[in-house]
């Protein structure tokens, strides 16, 4: 295990641990950078999928995963991030004012709708955001005047610093758009996990009442968490609508709110890994089980069939494996596969045990 | 009369519902945790039916069939709980929302590869029969699921507020470590209603096939019950039954007099409303939490 001798306070705060840490993060950015002259246009395409939903994992780990309120409903930011960019675009705003804009519209909705769902608690939340995601497809609907209801919406091509970028024409410029805004808020994440905020975060998460009494004022923050996880997600319904190229009031269903929730339980809840790993596994399913259906129908001599809901069933099956054999996901697992190693050969079974408590309700009756 | 005749189909759909909320309200009372799938359990216990005594497959007359639908989906329920809740055991109430989504996945695709994709119906005695009262006609099928939806909910609440073992969960979900020390087995407990849920969800599928046809997406209509246990607080039996009928009626009555479009949002935003301004239902139970 490499133990970090600190020797001042500069050195105890910076967001990486070493120069070796760093360094592995930098050749992980420039292999990111260089990946468009490795990869063919598909698999960058497929890339690009997986950064927008990294980016959107991002925006549910801070509510979810680190500050421990469950939402079943970040579909509908989405869907408020896209619609919010592409008719401020048609209303002849500039992308690079629009998007940032779109991001913002969306935080503040965020926030209001924090304030009455600051009363819920757990289930009573999820509930609550559950039932505005399958809103939000009436609501679409509804204001057809402006948001083109069924027939839906085509997005435009952007111009940033002069260059137009389409998702078809350009891949490349288009992969650059969405990595610099992924590695922008990435950076901004790190950096807030180590501020008083990011902090408060995670004391409410683990104890409502021990961070009352620490000072720290609990609606704010939660209302804060929820802001800029809408923010941040925002943000990436907007790059979403631009990637889709065309959706409708069915493109932000309430499947995809709980697919984003799965996602980042399996990544790994409470670290901004996690979020990445897991829109990896959601990015590549897709590809891979049809890959491995045609290599079952090739062994087996039969043509590939389609098996309607093939994708959600191994979705679900892997998400069930996961909460119980490895409630940290793939982080989690991945941490302790680097433990047993640094430590070879001391590393004990229980060195990551959770601890559990017993169940006491609020119930009286 | 005519609203009375949507009153009447109102409280028949509310009824079911109202079952698959109480299922909700079954496990919640136990074991303080959502079984976010009680509505593909439903469309899994009337697939089970469907299975048993359709013509097109195994046949078996509908009065047997009932009893081993019902039977079997206790099981299920039972062995969910043993091999897959059970190891959940300690764990957040998160956790457990999460796992039970992802077994809705899992249900519905297995029940789609198993009965296809195609809405089906339920065969059964009742189809097709009517009672007459006067100028009011009402389908058998309606009857019978508002009789045994206000049977079972009766018999529910008095097992949980007469019987030892009905105490014995309530005292399990209030302080597990409290309720081993008075010697309750709160893992068998937790299993036994983890049965009656599955079991209840059976009895809410045959009801829904028997009015209507079901397909492996009939899940997702847990949600609306949702609204049910929501409104009625999550706690309570009764309350259960009642949102159900207030989700249930405010269905059709919005269809016919709101503008359509905003007709089918009505459930969603009382469920809304409730949560805003009586975030605990409006037969709630909690106080002030105590440190």
């Amino acid at each position: 295990m490499r133990i970090v001798f600190k020797t001042d306070y500069m050195q105890d705060i910076r967001p990486w641990k070493d120069t070796y840490q760093l360094m592995l993060y930098m050749i992980l950015l420039a292999v990111v950078i260089a990946a468009p002259m490795l990869i063919d246009d598909f698999y960058l395409g497929e890339l690009t999928n997986v950064l927008i939903w990294a980016l959107a994992g991002m925006g549910l780990m801070v509510l979810t995963g680190h500050t421990g309120q469950a939402s079943l409903g970040h579909a509908a930011f989405l869907a408020f991030g896209c619609y919010a960019n592409i008719i401020m675009m048609e209303q002849g705003v500039p992308f690079m004012v629009a998007f940032p804009l779109a991001g913002l519209l969306t935080g503040l909705v965020g926030v209001i709708i924090a304030i009455p769902a600051l009363r819920l608690h757990g289930i009573y939340l999820a509930i609550a955001t559950l039932a505005m995601s399958i809103l939000t497809d009436d609501i679409i609907v509804l204001t057809e005047t402006w948001t083109g209801g069924v027939s839906g919406k085509y997005a435009p091509p952007v111009n940033v610093f002069g260059f137009d970028i389409d998702r078809w024409g350009t891949p490349k410029e288009f992969y650059y758009l969405v990595l610099g805004v992924v590695v922008i808020v990435t950076l901004g994440y790190i950096n807030l996990m180590r501020a008083p905020l990011g902090r408060s975060f995670i004391a409410v998460r683990d104890s409502e009442v021990s961070a009352q009494a620490m000072g720290v004022d609990i609606a704010r923050t939660k209302a804060m968490s929820f802001g800029l996880s809408c923010a941040v997600t925002g943000l990436a319904g907007a790059l979403m609508g631009l990637f889709a190229g065309a959706f409708n009031n069915e493109t932000f269903s309430v499947i995809i709110s709980i697919e984003l929730l799965m996602m980042i339980v399996i990544g790994g809840l409470g670290s901004i890994h996690g979020a990445f790993l897991g829109a990896i596994v959601i990015g590549f399913l897709p590809q891979f089980l049809s890959i491995s259906k045609e290599w079952v129908g090739a062994l087996f001599g039969g043509s590939s069939v389609a098996i309607p809901g093939l994708e959600f069933g191994v979705f679900g099956f892997i998400l069930i494996l996961f909460i119980l054999f490895e409630p940290m996901g793939i982080y989690g697992r991945w941490l302790k596969i680097r433990t047993f190693i640094e430590l070879f050969p001391f590393y004990r079974k229980d060195m990551f045990k959770r601890q559990k408590s017993y169940l006491k309700t609020e119930r009286l009756r | 009369m005519d609203i009375l005749q949507l009153l009447i189909s109102g409280l028949a759909n509310g009824c079911v519902y109202g079952l698959i909320a109480l299922g909700f309200v079954l496990i919640y009372k136990a074991t303080e945790a959502v079984n976010f799938a009680q509505g593909d359990f439903m469309m899994l216990g009337a697939f089970v039916t469907i299975g048993l005594t359709n013509a097109g497959y195994m046949g078996i007359p509908f009065w047997l069939a009932v009893p081993i639908s019902i039977s079997i989906m206790a099981l299920m329920g039972y062995l969910l709980d043993r091999f897959v809740i059970r190891l959940m055991f300690g764990q957040s109430q998160t956790a457990v929302v999460i796992l039970t989504i992802a077994l809705g996945f899992v249900i519905r695709f297995v029940a789609g590869m198993i009965w296809g994709h195609e809405p089906q119906s339920l065969e059964n005695p009742l189809a097709g029969k009517e009672l007459r009262l006067g100028e009011l006609v009402l389908g058998m099928e309606d009857v019978a699921v508002i009789v045994v939806t206000i049977l079972l909910t009766w018999g529910l609440y008095e097992f949980f507020n007469r019987t030892k073992m009905g105490l014995a969960m309530q005292g399990a979900s209030q302080n597990q470590l409290a309720a081993y020390y008075m010697g309750v087995p709160v893992k068998r407990v937790q299993g036994f209603i983890w049965a009656l849920a599955g079991a209840v969800a059976c009895i809410a599928g045959i009801l829904f096939a028997a009015k209507g046809a079901v397909d492996p997406s009939t899940g997702l209509m847990g949600i609306k019950a949702f609204a049910a246990a929501v409104i009625g607080g999550f706690g309570s039996l009764p309350g259960a039954l009642a949102g159900g009928l207030i989700v249930g009626v405010i269905e059709p009555f919005a269809s016919r007099y709101i503008a359509a479009g905003y007709s089918q949002v009505a459930p969603y935003a009382l469920l809304l409303a409730v949560l805003i301004f009586r975030p605990h239902g409006l037969f709630s139970q909690v106080r002030v939490k105590k440190v």
